[in-house]
This record gives C-alpha cells, sequence and structure tokens, in this order.
C-alpha cells in the first residue's frame, strides 16, 4: 500500500550549511491510508548504494521537528499526517558524491488492528 | 413482512485516498465530488483527512460546516482507530483506551457526525463501558464488521450481547459490505500476478474461492504445492476476503444504523466485479434499512504500482449503481440523523 510513493525524488539531496555539505536528506512519505503518532512507526531503515546507515546516525525531521528513532518511540502526540512529506536526515560531512545513487527505504508501522506490523519499502535511483 | 426502508447514499472520503495523498484532491475537493453525484452524506476518517487530529480548531469548523452548506452534504459518520499498541512492547490500559473512544467521539461530535466507526478488533467490553459517552456526546457506536468477521461470528455475538444487555440504542453493528466478497477482487489477482504469483496457482486459487472451498484448505493445498512466498501470499488472500449470505443481516437490522459500500473495481457497466450488491441491496431493502449506504473504494492499493487512480470515476460508477438498484424515487433526502433504531 502507498510503497511506491515512499520516497520524494525531487526534495532528495544534500544539505548545505553555511555554505558547506554537511550531510543529504531523502524525503519520504508514510505508506500508509492516515497519519500516525510517531511512536507508531517502529523502525525505519534507509539504504544508500546498498549499504545500511546505522540508526545512530538517521534523523528524521517532520514539520521542523527533528527526532532520532529512539525520541520517536515516546512521542505518540506529533504525528506524521497523511501524505505528509518528510525527511530522513543523515550527517555526513560532504555529503553523497554528485551523480546517481540506489535508495532503499523501508518502514515498519506498528497498527494496532493488524496482528503483525506492516513492513512497507521503496526503492528508487536518485540523483544527488 | 417487509418493512418501508429509506436507504440514503453517502461516501467515505477514505475512497479519495490516493488523490488526497497525492495532493491531487482538497478536502473541499472530495466533497464537492459526493454532491455531485447526488451523495449528500459524508463520511470522514478524521486521522486521514484533518491535519492536526485529534484537535478541530474553529477555523476548520467554520470552512467544514461552509462547505456542507455550500455544496448541500451532511456530516454522517466519523471513522476511528483505536491505538491500544502506541508504544512498543506495552498495551495501553483499558482506561487509556476508554479515554481514547471518548476523544473520538468528542470529535464526531464536534463535527456534526451523528454515527462513529468503531475499528473491529475493539472489544465487546469497551463498548459496555463506552455506551454512557456516546450517549452524552449524541453519537451512535457502530463496530465495524469487517472481513474475514461476518455478523454471525463469536466476536459479533459477544458485541450482540452486549447491545442486548445495554439495551443502549447508542450501540450497534456498521457492516462492510467486504463481507459479501464472492470473487476475489480482480485487481488484487492481477497485482499479485504482477508481483510474480504463479499464474496456475492464481488459477486454482481463485476457481476455489468462488466455489466456496474452506480457505484453509485453500491454504492447505497451495502450500503442497509450492514453497514460494507470493504464491502464499496470493493463497492467503483466501483468509482475508469472505463470501457469506447477506440475509444474514435480516435479524440485526434494527441495530444497523450505517453501511459501507466497500467496492474494489466498478467495471464500465457499472457492477462490481465481485460484490453481487443487487442481492445485497434487495436485502436490505427486505429489512427496512434505514440508513446510509457509504461508498469505500478499496481498489486503489492494487493498482497504483501500474495505473493512475481515478478513484472519482470508481465512485461516480458506484453512486450510479445504487441509484439503479434503489430506483431513486426511493431515496429519501438525507439528514443527519442516521437512524431510527
Amino acid at each position: 500500500m502507498f510503497e511506491k510513493y515512499i520516497i520524494v525524488e525531487k526534495d532528495t539531496k544534500n544539505i548545505v550549511e553555511d555554505g558547506k555539505v554537511t550531510g543529504f536528506r531523502v524525503a519520504v512519505r508514510v505508506p500508509y491510508y492516515r497519519g500516525l503518532g510517531i511512536s507508531m512507526i517502529e523502525d525505519i531503515q534507509l539504504n544508500v548504494d546498498g549499504k545500511p546507515i546505522p540508526s545512530d546516525n538517521l534523523l528524521v525531521e517532520l514539520h521542523g521537528n527533528t527526532y532520532s528513532l529512539k525520541a520517536m518511540e515516546k512521542e505518540a502526540d506529533d504525528r506524521w499526517e497523511f501524505g505528509e512529506v518528510g525527511y530522513l536526515k543523515v550527517l555526513q560531512p560532504g555529503g553523497l558524491p554528485a551523480g546517481e545513487h540506489k535508495v532503499d527505504v523501508l518502514f515498519n508501522l506498528r497498527i494496532s488492528y493488524m496482528p503483525v506490523n506492516g513492513i512497507r519499502k521503496d526503492s528508487k535511483q536518485l540523483a544527488f | 413482512m417487509e418493512k418501508k426502508h429509506s436507504i440514503k447514499r453517502g461516501v467515505s472520503l477514505y475512497s479519495f485516498q490516493e488523490e488526497y495523498f497525492l495532493r491531487k484532491m482538497t478536502l473541499e475537493d472530495c466533497i464537492a465530488k459526493c454532491s455531485e453525484f447526488g451523495a449528500r452524506g459524508i463520511e470522514i476518517i478524521g486521522e486521514q483527512m484533518v491535519p492536526g487530529f485529534p484537535k478541530l480548531t474553529d477555523e476548520f469548523l467554520e470552512k467544514w460546516f461552509g462547505w456542507m452548506k455550500k455544496y448541500d452534504t451532511v456530516p454522517i459518520c466519523h471513522d476511528m482507530f483505536l491505538d491500544f499498541k502506541k508504544f512498543k512492547g506495552q498495551r495501553l490500559t483499558e482506561d487509556e483506551q476508554l479515554q481514547s473512544i471518548i476523544r473520538d467521539l468528542k470529535f464526531a461530535n464536534r463535527l456534526g457526525c451523528k454515527v462513529m466507526r468503531v475499528i473491529v478488533s475493539t472489544s465487546p467490553e469497551l463498548m459496555e463501558k463506552a455506551a454512557p459517552y456516546a450517549e452524552e456526546y449524541d453519537v451512535k457506536m457502530g463496530i465495524e464488521v469487517h472481513s474475514p468477521w461476518h455478523i454471525d461470528n463469536a466476536w459479533m455475538k459477544r458485541h450482540y450481547e452486549i447491545m442486548e444487555k445495554t439495551g443502549s440504542l447508542y450501540l450497534g453493528f456498521i457492516p462492510d459490505m467486504g463481507t459479501y466478497t464472492k470473487r476475489l477482487p480482480r485487481v488484487m489477482v492481477e497485482n499479485m500476478v504482477r508481483k510474480g504469483a504463479d499464474e496456475k496457482i492464481v488459477r486454482f486459487v481463485t476457481e476455489a474461492y468462488e466455489n466456496g472451498v474452506m480457505s484453509e484448505y485453500i491454504v492447505g493445498e497451495v502450500s503442497a504445492m509450492t514453497k514460494n512466498p507470493i504464491d502464499m501470499a496470493m493463497a492467503e488472500q483466501a483468509r482475508f476476503y469472505s463470501y457469506t449470505n447477506p440475509r444474514q443481516l435480516l435479524p440485526y437490522m434494527n441495530r444497523i444504523f450505517h453501511i459501507h459500500a466497500k467496492f474494489y473495481e466498478m467495471l464500465e457497466n457499472e457492477t462490481e466485479y465481485s460484490i453481487p450488491y443487487d442481492e445485497v441491496i434487495a436485502v436490505l431493502q427486505e429489512g427496512g434499512y434505514q440508513g446510509y449506504l457509504s461508498s469505500e473504494y478499496e481498489g486503489n492499493r492494487h493498482i497504483q504500482d501500474v495505473y493512475d487512480v481515478d478513484s472519482v470515476e470508481q465512485v461516480r460508477r458506484q453512486q450510479n449503481m445504487f441509484k439503479r438498484l434503489l430506483n431513486e424515487k426511493t431515496v429519501v433526502k438525507g439528514t443527519n440523523s442516521a437512524v431510527t433504531a
């Protein structure tokens, strides 16, 4: 459900701060049919060119708020709205080398009425 | 003896999830389309199309009721969820769950909805505890009878016992017409083939399903033929969908105050591929159903991988089918009091 809409191509890019590339971000939407308190997003995994980004290096930026995956576990009131674009941020001086990169994103959603978590993923070739 | 029915037409805005998600339609656009099809009843999932849920600002409410007036529509139902697994590794206590239900009752009340769809996994005990609040906020709570549950199974029987025990007219059923899926949705089957399911297995499963073979047999037999996960996933579909005789609704008519008119694919000839709506609506007419038939399109998830989804056209076709089957002159002007239980 909504898998192919997870990664939003046009907002995915290297992050430039004070003239320096400090990392990169991947724009994503949650593959589900309603908004969710972010504590119910049990896990997000990001792979670039086949290599997993360690979860400790991954931040989620949502309408101006920034969370680590650990911090998301406790946050039930802030909601990732239906269809809202958020950003997976990776702090990595220099960002990604210019050119095409294969990006894989996996969402693990804890939906209470489902007996098991929903695991949904998308994969796109993106230009940085 | 046949009772007088007054079946009204509505749409769950869930139907337009594809276009809303992609920001091709706004909430107002969705409401305008329902009005265009003569479907006056508006059902909404707060968590889907009301940003900031569960908060409702005065500004939002002003717009909401303004649209109702502008498009000559009425709010009928809010669909709630009960996120009892809100935090990893723990469940909300029963009191926390009750508070979540009350939150949604207040939300429905402020939106002007007289009915709230309660997610199927909600326990009868919790419904009993919530009943006084439903009365306080004047919002009827209907447990969604969603496939593979059906109105006569053990879980729903316990819900019925609570309805009878409390005697509350604020408790009832919201049957989802997906329970009357006579053949597996073609859009789902084709999606499984695109994902690599073996065509012979697919044919075996769809034929067995149409013949009413018990899903356990279907899954068991397929597991003897293949270990391929996508083929097994195809076999498992026989468990998620179900067909029961719609006449099973008749003994419960006085507890049915809203209906989810689920559909997966409306054909050009304005019939549904999987669900025999002529049979279903004949039963509702016989039973004197007084509420809304609320369109609930759920085909987008099966075709969005390769097609542009046109939910609006799908809803238009279903609403036309309703007009035909209801002989439209039987349709009374909608009000937001959906039931006389």
